[in-house]
Formats: structure tokens, C-alpha cells, sequence
């Protein structure tokens, strides 16, 4: 099959790619530029920057097969940045690389695909996906439990994960790095990225101010009684659970528990006062199953290293769920993820409200 | 897989004789042609038949070509040297058409860092740049004017000679980027009245990495190199004595066979272009048809994105192009259409087609005949923006 395979320049693209080549399939590689990349405004980018560019190019080279490199900068600009500076500027804490898979690399990306007349894409994803007897699609977590990536894949429609293809999700990460090494693939030791790739300096505050000035608007940090404690600089800089840098002088150790983009309130409190049992999450997926109207046990992840926590969930209108877990989980953040498990099988997932 | 190869206007193949005289010269004339001995001889005179070659390509004196590492070094050479041996004069102005390539556009932006002040002309819809234009531009300390010869996007000629006299009438050089007219089209130094021209070898069969600026006697140009006395103390370093022997060759041949080679290639690309047109509902031509080099259009295609299309042209085996590639290699939205006043889709829908010696009808007709799949395909699967 002919087979586009998106490429970070990183090493686990590029052992996808070498795989499905290896496999006999016609490999097209995409490499998505994100930002602008000219001298003078390289002020971001730890992914696919030039460097990452240059890697992709030279493993599609070392195998022989096709690689491009596409122009997503306003796409990118339009669906992932703006969210994520929206998100923040609400007083949430936003998930980009969720929406980058669903809103670009399995929609722009997919849709150029098939403009080259590739039905799949593929990319270096720690995830399985299957489809089932009765033809449904799942999406399971990757055979490396420590890389799984399913959290970040929970919105794929069912048309999306029948397009997708993710070559390196029964493999574990040592065993890519030892694919690499085989296919004398250049990237073999190129360490992981860690950051979110546009933030490379992890600043995530000055880009969103850069982004939106209006954003760093001065407000009241508060206990939960409503005391103000002290001042901060703008809610884009807090997320839920956070501890450092509240610059308040106290006994106990103090934690984000709310905060209030319309007042500008940053609530702050003990650590037991974060832990809650309840959560619901808008524009939910159902993958495995049809929405629930019934609750159903399951195990949900409400962040990327959260160990999954048992519980049941539930549909509500709208496309929306409750999920209520069996013990209080701490730090429920509006704008992250819940993504729902029956074992290794994502069940759906959405957006925590 | 059979290649078509349609993006001439990129680098062309080097001619057989180039090559096989490159050899001989890398080969067995390995002299340093300052050198006085017989080794340093030879050498000299590869360089001096070149310039004669070169010299003759344009109706020029040989002494007044000046060889550089191509067309991107031409440029700088121009519009710097000659904007740094008027600065003492008082000069402080350059002007440039908005549709020049980033060689000139970028030399002008690094002069405005330095205190010159710029002026970009405005072009019409044709891509022509209007000689009132120029008229209403000049100052009296305005030292250069830089126009091309012919656009390499699009392929429109300027009419040089016209806005040469323009700028003579007020006192200010004229330099024009004939990059992408040289062996194209006939180009008499004298007739287009410039004081100074930019020529790159690879765009006519040549090698790169070699290149010429001719400059007119009695025009100062001040040196960017400094160090021996090649080149008339104007161009410092051991001359690339391979790529200018090379040079000389291409120039030669393409002055040989000009308006034969010119003629064929017209019909082909008229026939490319009239079969796009006919094949492909939605298609239209940018830029003049007329006065255009002989090898290049330049097409939109509505609701197609250009980038996708070179790809799907190139998995057929088709090389196309678009305007310029940024440093990573992805397409920009062409600053030539944009200059020309169309809108931010169809500066993004447009393919440039540019041929040359090897193409035939047959392969012309080959692309004819796979375009209108690819472009219903892609158009097919346009959406509307993602979900936010």
C-alpha cells in the first residue's frame, strides 16, 4: 500500500518509516514545518527544526524512498497555537500534541495524503491500533507501557484510526533505538524531545504573552475563604496543582486549586483540598463503545503520567461525560485530557471542563 | 521510472562538451593562472577564451566581464560595489523592482540597515514594471537601479532599455539580472543601454559555481573580495578556472543555436501551456505571454495547493516548481505574484513550468495528459479550515 509516513526528523518516525519501507510498501515521508524557521526569528522549535529537518531527509535518503517537506505554518498557527494560547488565556492548562494529531497530522497531513493517493498515514506514535471483527476500530496503548501515547490520540475518529498507522507501537523504546541501530539509521542515539516542541526553552508563559500581551493582566491570588494573599502577573501563568513560583511566604506547602479567568482569582490551598472524586469533560469520543448513557467501569488518565484510576463513567448530553472515580484523584486540570480504559483498550476520552 | 525534467529555470544539465572540457581543464590544466610558467599559462588562456565566449554571448568587450561564483555574487557585486564607490559622491538611493530575486531584494535590504534608502517598484498585473514607475522614483542621489532582465517565475521581460535610459537621464547606474534571460534570449549589452549585468552558467548548461557580471569601462565597482589582483584587482582568490573554462563553453553553445533553440522551445512550452489550458478546467496564466522567454509559463490552478501538486507531479515522475523555497525547503507564497497584485490563494496555486534542450512533444503531452487526475484528486479532498 502506498503509505505516507509523517517524520519529526526524530527516531522514532524514522524507524517507522524504515519498517514500512522495509515491509514493501511505497513510502511517501512528510516532514510538517510548523514555524517559520528563518534566521532572526528562530526564537522556538526543539522539534522538526532545521537540524530535525535534515535527519528525516537523510533517513528517507539512507532507505530510498520519497520525502517532502510540507508547509503547515498557518495551519499549525490557526488549530494548535491559538488553542493553546486560548486555553491558557482561559485559565486552563492546554494538551497541543492531542490536538496536533487530531486537528493536522490526521487531517491536514491525512487529507495531503490522500491528495497523493495514500490512504494511511503513519506515524512514529507509541500506540496499537486494531479493528475488530464486528469492524469497529481501537486504539490500545503501545507495548511499552513507559512510552504509551494513546492519551494523546484519544479524540481520533473512527475514520482516523482506519487511516492510521502506527509501525513502532509493539515495539518498546529500546527496541526501536536496536531497529535503528540495525537499519544503520543515523538518528539511533538522537535523545528524545521533552518539551512541547514549539516552547523548546519551556517557557510556557512569555509565549503565550508574546502571543497575546493582553494576557498578562495582574491579578488577586486567594485562599479558600477569599482572603488575598498576593498579586500575580496573569492566569496564563498558573495551572492546577502548581507549587512553585506563587511567591507567597507560608507555614504549609500551598497549591493552585482554582483558577478564575473572568475575576482573575487564583485560589490556592492545602494539598488534601486538590484531590476530588468527580470530573466531567466535554466534546467526548467514544471509541471503543457508544456514548454510555448507563455508567460503566473503567480506568481513567486525567494527565499524560497519570496512572490510570478506577471509576465508573457515563454520557451525558451534549457530548459530554461524567466520570466518577472510586478514590479522589489530585489535580483535575480543566483543558487536559480524561482518557478512559478497559485495560489496555481506549474506550474514548475528552476534554476536562 | 521516466523523469521529465521541467524546472530549467532551477539548473539545467550540464551540456557534454561543458563537462568534457571541465575535465581536460581539472584534469591536465591545473596551473594557478597568476603564475608565470607554462602551467600558468595555460590556465590563463582557458580563462581568457571563456571571457571572449562569455563576452560574445551579450555583445560585450571581454575585458569587461568579470567572473564570480554565479549570479547571487553577480548581484552583490553590482548593486555593493558600485553603491560603496558613489557613497563618497553623496548618493544614498537604490531602487529595485518588487519582483527581483532575493539576491537583489535581501543586497537591498542589508544596504537599508546601513542608512541607504530603498525603493522597491511596483509592477503591473503582466509582472511589467512601467518605466513611469522608475521616473517617479528617481532622486538625484539615487546611485543604482537594478531591474531583470527576465523574471524567473514568471518570465516576463522587462523592457530594459527604456528604464536604463530612465535612470542615465537622472545620473544613476543601471544593473539588470539577465540570470534567466542569458541563452534564452539575444542579449546585446550595448542595445539594452545597462551599465552593468548579471550572468550564472548553470541556468544555460553550464556548471555552478560560476558565474559573471559585466561591468561597462569607466563604471567603479569597489571589490567585496579583497586579497590578489584576479579579475582586475575587482575580484580577489585563485579563479574557479574548471567552472569559468565551463562557462565558456555553455556560452558559446547557447549563443550558437540561440534562435533556433528558442523557437522550438516557444512552440513546446505554447503547446504545454494550450494543452494546460484546455485539459484543466480552472487554470489561467500568470504574467504577460508576451515578452516572455521562449521556455517558461507560470500557471495557477484554482483551489489546488501548489505544494501538493508538486508533489503528486514529482511521485509521477514530473519536476516542476513553484517560486522560491525557503531555507527548510517548503514553498513560501511567491512574492513575484503577490507584486503582481493577486491574492494570497493564487500566489499559492501556481506552478512554474521551465523548459529545456532534452524536453520533447511527446513528453509534453505526457504531462498534459496526467494533470487533470491529479489536480480533480487534490481538489477533491480541499476542506474548509480545521476545527479550532
Amino acid at each position: 500500500m502506498r503509505v505516507v509516513i509523517a517524520m519529526s526528523g526524530g527516531v522514532d518516525s524514522s524507524v517507522a518509516a524504515a519498517l514500512l519501507a522495509e515491509q514493501g510498501h511505497d513510502v511517501i515521508g512528510l516532514s510538517m514545518q510548523l514555524y517559520d524557521q528563518r534566521a532572526g526569528e528562530q526564537t522556538w522549535g526543539s522539534c522538526c527544526t532545521l537540524d530535525d529537518l535534515q535527519d528525516a531527509r537523510r533517513v528517507a535518503a539512507h532507505i530510498g524512498f520519497p520525502h517532502y517537506i510540507v508547509n503547515f505554518e498557518r495551519q499549525f498557527r490557526d488549530t494548535v497555537i491559538s488553542n493553546f494560547v486560548q486555553e491558557y488565556a482561559s485559565g486552563r492548562t492546554p494538551l497541543p500534541c492531542a490536538h496536533c494529531n487530531s486537528d493536522l497530522k490526521f487531517s491536514t497531513l491525512l487529507d495531503r495524503a490522500r491528495g497523493l493517493g495514500a490512504e494511511h498515514v503513519a506515524t512514529g506514535h507509541y500506540a496499537r491500533v486494531e479493528q475488530r471483527p464486528d469492524g469497529r476500530w481501537l486504539l490500545k496503548r503501545s507495548a511499552d507501557s513507559d512510552k504509551d501515547q494513546s492519551y494523546f490520540l484519544f479524540s481520533l475518529t473512527q475514520d482516523q484510526l482506519a487511516r492510521a498507522v502506527f509501525p513502532v507501537g509493539t515495539l518498546t523504546k529500546p527496541e526501536v533505538r536496536e531497529q535503528a541501530r540495525r537499519l544503520g539509521l543515523a538518528v539511533a542515539e538522537k535523545p528524545d524531545s521533552q518539551e512541547i516542541c514549539f516552547i523548546p526553552d519551556g517557557d510556557y508563559a512569555a509565549f503565550v504573552e508574546r502571543k497575546q500581551p493582553a494576557v498578562a493582566r495582574t491579578g488577586a491570588i486567594v485562599d479558600q475563604s477569599g482572603r488575598e494573599l498576593g498579586v500575580h502577573g496573569g492566569v496564563h501563568r498558573f495551572t492546577i496543582g502548581q507549587r512553585k513560583g506563587l511567591g507567597i511566604a507560608s507555614t504549609i506547602p500551598l497549591y493552585v486549586l482554582n483558577i478564575d479567568a473572568d475575576s482573575g482569582a487564583v485560589t490556592v490551598g492545602a494539598r488534601d483540598a486538590l484531590e476530588q472524586t468527580r470530573l466531567t469533560a466535554s466534546q467526548v469520543n467514544w471509541v471503543s463503545i457508544d456514548a454510555p448513557p448507563a455508567p460503566v467501569g473503567v480506568r481513567a488518565q486525567i494527565r499524560h503520567r497519570h496512572k490510570a484510576a478506577s471509576g465508573a463513567v457515563r454520557a451525558l448530553p451534549d457530548g459530554r461525560a461524567e466520570m466518577i472515580f472510586d478514590e479522589p484523584q489530585p489535580a483535575i486540570t480543566p483543558g487536559q485530557a480524561v482518557v478512559f480504559y478497559d485495560g489496555e483498550i481506549v474506550v474514548g476520552g475528552g476534554w476536562i471542563e | 521510472m521516466q523523469r521529465i525534467y521541467l524546472d530549467h529555470n532551477a539548473t539545467t544539465p550540464l551540456l557534454p562538451a561543458v563537462l568534457d572540457r571541465m575535465t581536460v581543464v581539472l584534469r591536465d590544466q591545473f596551473g594557478n593562472p597568476s603564475s608565470v610558467h607554462h602551467f600558468g599559462q595555460q590556465a590563463k588562456s582557458a580563462i581568457d577564451e571563456a571571457r571572449t565566449d562569455v563576452a560574445n554571448l551579450i555583445g560585450a568587450e571581454p575585458s569587461e566581464v568579470l567572473f564570480t561564483s554565479g549570479g547571487t555574487e553577480a548581484d552583490n557585486i553590482a548593486i555593493r560595489g558600485a553603491t560603496e564607490a558613489l557613497e563618497a559622491a553623496g548618493k544614498r538611493h537604490v531602487i529595485a523592482s518588487a519582483i527581483e530575486h532575493e539576491a537583489v531584494l535581501n543586497t537591498l535590504k542589508a544596504l537599508s540597515k546601513r542608512g541607504w534608502r530603498t525603493t522597491l517598484l511596483p509592477v503591473e498585473q503582466t509582472g511589467i514594471v512601467a518605466p513611469a514607475a522608475l521616473r517617479a522614483a528617481l532622486t538625484d542621489d539615487t546611485a543604482v537601479v537594478s531591474v531583470m532582465h527576465a523574471n524567473n517565475e514568471i518570465g516576463t521581460v522587462q523592457p530594459i532599455a527604456e528604464l536604463a535610459m530612465a535612470a542615465r537621464e537622472r545620473g544613476a547606474l543601471f544593473h539588470t539580472d539577465a540570470v534567466q534571460s542569458a541563452g534564452k534570449i539575444a542579449i546585446d549589452v550595448k542595445a539594452l543601454g545597462v551599465d552593468m549585468l548579471s550572468l550564472s552558467a548553470h541556468k544555460f548548461y553550464g556548471p555552478k559555481g560560476a558565474g559573471a557580471l559585466w561591468v561597462r569601462r569607466g563604471v567603479r565597482v569597489l571589490p567585496l573580495l579583497t586579497g590578489g589582483r584576479q579579475e582586475r584587482s575587482r575580484r580577489a582568490g585563485t579563479e574557479n578556472v574548471a567552472g569559468i573554462a565551463g562557462m565558456g563553453v555553455a556560452a558559446r553553445a547557447a549563443a550558437k543555436k540561440l534562435t533556433e533553440e528558442g523557437r522550438r522551445l516557444a512552440a513546446l512550452r505554447d503547446r504545454l501551456e494550450a494543452g494546460i489550458l484546455r485539459a484543466v478546467p480552472g487554470t489561467a496564466v500568470n504574467g504577460a505571454v508576451e515578452p516572455r522567454v521562449p521556455n517558461t509559463t507560470n500557471i495557477s490552478f484554482d483551489r489546488v495547493e501548489a505544494e501538493s501538486l508538486l508533489i503528486a507531479l514529482d511521485l509521477e515522475g514530473i519536476a516542476v516548481s513553484t517560486g522560491s523555497a525557503c531555507s527548510s525547503g517548503t514553498l513560501e507564497p511567491s512574492h513575484v505574484l503577490k507584486a503582481m497584485g493577486f491574492n494570497a490563494h493564487r500566489t499559492q496555486n501556481s506552478i512554474r513550468f521551465s523548459l529545456g534542450a532534452a524536453n520533447t512533444e511527446a513528453e509534453i503531452d505526457r504531462v498534459v495528459a496526467v494533470l487533470p487526475a491529479i489536480v480533480e484528486k487534490l481538489r477533491s479532498l480541499t476542506r474548509t479550515p480545521a476545527r479550532a
